[in-house]
C-alpha cells in the first residue's frame, strides 16, 4: 500500500523492472535446449550404454567359469536365487548344475551375490528394460534341468577367468523374449514308474521348490 | 485388453511413419487455418455483392446465405485458434520451463489440442445434484455467445470483416462482458464455494478492469475520430512510426493499461484468481466436466485472439499493408462487380499482416503468463485503481492536450513517432543483450533442438 509519492514511484519503478528481468529469464531458457531426455525413442545411444559401469541391472551369469559354488545363493537376503547340483551320471567326479533361477522380479540389486563369486561368473549389468505381461517371465532360468551344465574347474595356474563380455549372454536373451510372452509352464510330476525320456530326468525337479531343493543357509 | 499400437520394426519403416505424420500434421496445421481464412477472405467481400441478374428478393437471400456461412466459419475458426493456441502454449511453456511439453500425438505434438477436444467430448457430462440444474446448463451458453459475438466487429484484412460497425469497439467491450455474465452463472448455480469464490472473483475482477481497459480504449479513439474497428485501422499507417501506440506518447501508456487491463479480463495468468487452482480448485469450472468444460476452456484460450486482435486493431496499425494505401486498393478494386486479381493478393497480403501481428501480440501475453506468478486479490484491485485506473486517466487527458498540439503542429506526430521507434529499437537491443548474457552467464548457448 503506497502511502507516499516516493513509494508509489519506488511501485511503479519495481513492477517495470522485475518485468524486465522476468521475461529476459523466461526468453532465455526459451532459447535453451531442455533438459528432458526423451526416453526411450529419441536417445542419441540407448539408455543402457549411457548408465555408469557400475549400474547395478539385471544379473548376468557367465555358466563357463561358473564353479557352482552356491556363494551366490547363500549370500542372497532375499532368496530370488535358486541353485541345484547333482552329480554327472556318466562321471561321478564332475557335478552338473540342473538349476540355476534368478527371479529379478524379487532381486533388489543390492549385488550381495556378486561379491562373493571367487571367479566373477555372476555380474551386474547395464540392462533395465524388461518389462513383461507376466511376472513369472522374470525368472531368468541360467540352467535348463534337462541339459545341464558342468561346474567349472579353476586351473591352478590361473591368473584371470575368462568371462564373456559383460552383457553379451543377457542382450541376446533379453531381445529373443516378446514382452507379452506366456509364461512357463509348471509340468505336473513324471507318473511314478514310466522312464523319463532324458537322460538326466532325474535333474528335473518340480520346480515350484527352491526352498525345499536348496541346502539350508549356514546360521550365524 | 486394448492392443498397444504396432511399433515399426525396421528403421525405414520408422521413417516412413515419421514422414505421414509430418505430412498429416502439416495438413492439419496448415490447411485448416488456409480454409478458415480463405472461406473468410471469400464470403466477406461477396456478401456486399450484388450478382446481376438477380431479384432484390434473390439477392438478400444469397447475402443470408453469405452471411449464415461466415458466421458459422467465424466460430469455427474462434475454436480452432484456441485449440492451436493451446498446443502453442504448452510448447512455449515447457521450454520455458526448460521442459519438452507435447510431442507425441502428432508432429511436434500438434494434434494433441485434438486428442483433448476429441477427450473431453466423450467424458460424462455430470450436472451435480444440488446444483441450480438450469443455470448450470445455461452458463456455459452466456460464456460461448459472449465470445463468438466479437467475431463480429473483428477484422481481419482490409474488407475482411464480418460487420464495419460504426460502434465497433464499443460493442466488443460490451459483448465480451457477456462472458463474465456466464461466469458468475456458473460460479453461482454450481452451489460449490469454490466456484462461488470463482464466480465472485471474476465478477469483481472484470468490472473493475473494465475501467482502464475502457479508458484505454478511448485514446485510440480520439485519435482516429471514430469508433469504428476499420476506421481506427484507416487512420493508422503501415509503418511502425505511424502506429497510433508510436505518434502519441500517452498512447503508448494507454496501450500498456489497456494491455494488463485486457489480460485481467480474459482472466489469464498473473491475474487467473478467479480459477486460481492452489485456492479455488478450479475457480468457476470446479464443478463442469465433458463438453462444458470444454467450452469455457475453448473460451478462454480463443479471448487470447479477441485480446490481440482487438490491440493491434487500436493501437498496433492493424491490416495496414506497407506501399499500399488506400488508393491502391482503390485502384486494386476496379469497377467490375469481382475483384480483379491485384485487389485479392492486396487482401490476402493485408490479412497475413493481421495474422502475423496477431499472433506476436499473442505470443506477448503467453510470455507474461509463464514469467509472472498470480498476484493476491488485495494486489489486483490496487492494481486496478491506484495505479491503472489514473494512469488510464492522464492517458486520456493527455491525448485531449495532445490532439489540440497536433492541430497546431502536425509534425509533432512524425517526430514522436521516429524518436519513439528508435526507443523502442534500442529498448529491445538492450533486452536481447540482457537475455544473451542470462544464457551465456551460466555457460549455455542458445539451442533449439530437443523437440
Amino acid at each position: 500500500m503506497p502511502e507516499t509519492v516516493r513509494a508509489y514511484a519506488l511501485a511503479v519503478g519495481t513492477t517495470v523492472r522485475s518485468f524486465w528481468h522476468g521475461l529476459s529469464i523466461t526468453l532465455s531458457y526459451l532459447l535453451r535446449r531442455p533438459m528432458t531426455v526423451q526416453y526411450p525413442d529419441r536417445t542419441a545411444l540407448p539408455v543402457r550404454e549411457m548408465l555408469p559401469p557400475r549400474y547395478r541391472g539385471f544379473l548376468e551369469v557367465d555358466v563357463s567359469i561358473c564353479t557352482g559354488c552356491q556363494a551366490c545363493e547363500r549370500a542372497c537376503p532375499i532368496d530370488c536365487i535358486a541353485m541345484v547340483l547333482e552329480k554327472d551320471p556318466q562321471n561321478p567326479k564332475q557335478r552338473l548344475v540342473t538349476q540355476f533361477d534368478i527371479d529379478e522380479a524379487k532381486c533388489m540389486f543390492c549385488g550381495l551375490c556378486v561379491e562373493p563369486c571367487p571367479t566373477g561368473s555372476i555380474q551386474h549389468t547395464q540392462e533395465f528394460e524388461a518389462s513383461t505381461r507376466h511376472l513369472r517371465n522374470l525368472t531368468f532360468r541360467w540352467s535348463d534341468p534337462l541339459k545341464p551344465w558342468p561346474v567349472y574347474k579353476v586351473p591352478k595356474d590361473a591368473t584371470y577367468y575368462p568371462r564373456a563380455l559383460l552383457g553379451a549372454i543377457l542382450r541376446p536373451m533379453l531381445e529373443a523374449r516378446a514382452w507379452d510372452a506366456p509364461p512357463p509352464e509348471f509340468l505336473p510330476p513324471e507318473p511314478e514308474g514310466k522312464p523319463a525320456p532324458a537322460a538326466p530326468a532325474k535333474a528335473a525337479p518340480p520346480l515350484p521348490a527352491p526352498a525345499s531343493a536348496a541346502p539350508p543357509k549356514p546360521g550365524p | 485388453m486394448t492392443e498397444a499400437l504396432p511399433l515399426p520394426k525396421t528403421a525405414s519403416a520408422a521413417r516412413r511413419r515419421a514422414r505421414r505424420v509430418l505430412a498429416l500434421t502439416l495438413a492439419v496445421g496448415l490447411g485448416l487455418p488456409s480454409a478458415l481464412f480463405g472461406a473468410v477472405l471469400v464470403l466477406s467481400p461477396l456478401r456486399h455483392l450484388a450478382p446481376p441478374g438477380l431479384s432484390p428478393g434473390s439477392v438478400f437471400l444469397f447475402r443470408a446465405l453469405c452471411l449464415l456461412l461466415l458466421a458459422v466459419v467465424l466460430v469455427t475458426f474462434g475454436a480452432v485458434i484456441s485449440g492451436m493456441t493451446v498446443w502453442w502454449e504448452m510448447r512455449v511453456s515447457s521450454r520455458m520451463q526448460s521442459r519438452v511439453g507435447y510431442n507425441r500425438v502428432g508432429a511436434a505434438g500438434f494434434l494433441q489440442w485434438v486428442a483433448d477436444a476429441v477427450k473431453l467430448i466423450l467424458k460424462e457430462d455430470l450436472v451435480p445434484k444440488d446444483a441450480d440444474a438450469v443455470l448450470f446448463r445455461a452458463a456455459p451458453y452466456f460464456v460461448i455467445v459472449g465470445f463468438a459475438l466479437t467475431f463480429v466487429a473483428l477484422p481481419f484484412g482490409e474488407s475482411l470483416i464480418a460487420a464495419d460497425l460504426d460502434v465497433g469497439i464499443f460493442y466488443l467491450l460490451s459483448v465480451s462482458a457477456l462472458v463474465v455474465v456466464g461466469i458468475l452463472v456458473a460460479g453461482w448455480s454450481s452451489n460449490s464455494k469454490w466456484s462461488l469464490f470463482g464466480g465472485m472473483r471474476s465478477a469483481a475482477q472484470v468490472i473493475s478492469y473494465e475501467i482502464p481497459a475502457g479508458l484505454a480504449a478511448m485514446v485510440p479513439v480520439l485519435m482516429a475520430g471514430t469508433l469504428s474497428m476499420q476506421g481506427i485501422i484507416r487512420s493508422q499507417g503501415a509503418w511502425p512510426w505511424q502506429w497510433i501506440l508510436l505518434t502519441n506518447p500517452f498512447a503508448l501508456l494507454a496501450f500498456l493499461v489497456f494491455f494488463v487491463a485486457q489480460l485481467a479480463e480474459g482472466n489469464r495468468t498473473p491475474f487467473d484468481l478467479p480459477e486460481a487452482e492452489s485456492e479455488l480448485v478450479a475457480g468457476y469450472v470446479s464443478e463442469y466436466s465433458a463438453f462444458r468444460f470444454a467450452i469455457f476452456f475453448l473460451v478462454e484460450y480463443g479471448n487470447l485472439w479477441v485480446m490481440s486482435a482487438v490491440a493491434v486493431t487500436l493501437f498496433l496499425g492493424g491490416w495496414q499493408v506497407p506501399f499500399a494505401g488506400p488508393a491502391a486498393f482503390e485502384a486494386a478494386r476496379g469497377v467490375a462487380t469481382l475483384p480483379g486479381p491485384l485487389w485479392w493478393a492486396l487482401e490476402i497480403l493485408s490479412l497475413l499482416v493481421f495474422v502475423a501481428k496477431t499472433v506476436l501480440v499473442m505470443n506477448l501475453i503467453i510470455w507474461v503468463r509463464w514469467t509472472l506468478p498470480r498476484i493476491r486479490v488485495d494486489q489486483m484491485m490496487s492494481l486496478c485503481w491506484k495505479y491503472l485506473v489514473p494512469f488510464a486517466f492522464a492517458a486520456f487527458v493527455g491525448t485531449l492536450l495532445w490532439q489540440i498540439l497536433l492541430a497546431r503542429v502536425p509534425w509533432v506526430a512524425s517526430l514522436t513517432g521516429a524518436v519513439l521507434t528508435l526507443g523502442g529499437a534500442v529498448t529491445a537491443y538492450f533486452f536481447l543483450r540482457l537475455t544473451y548474457r542470462n544464457i551465456a552467464a551460466v555457460g549455455d548457448r542458445v539451442d533449439l533442438s530437443n523437440w
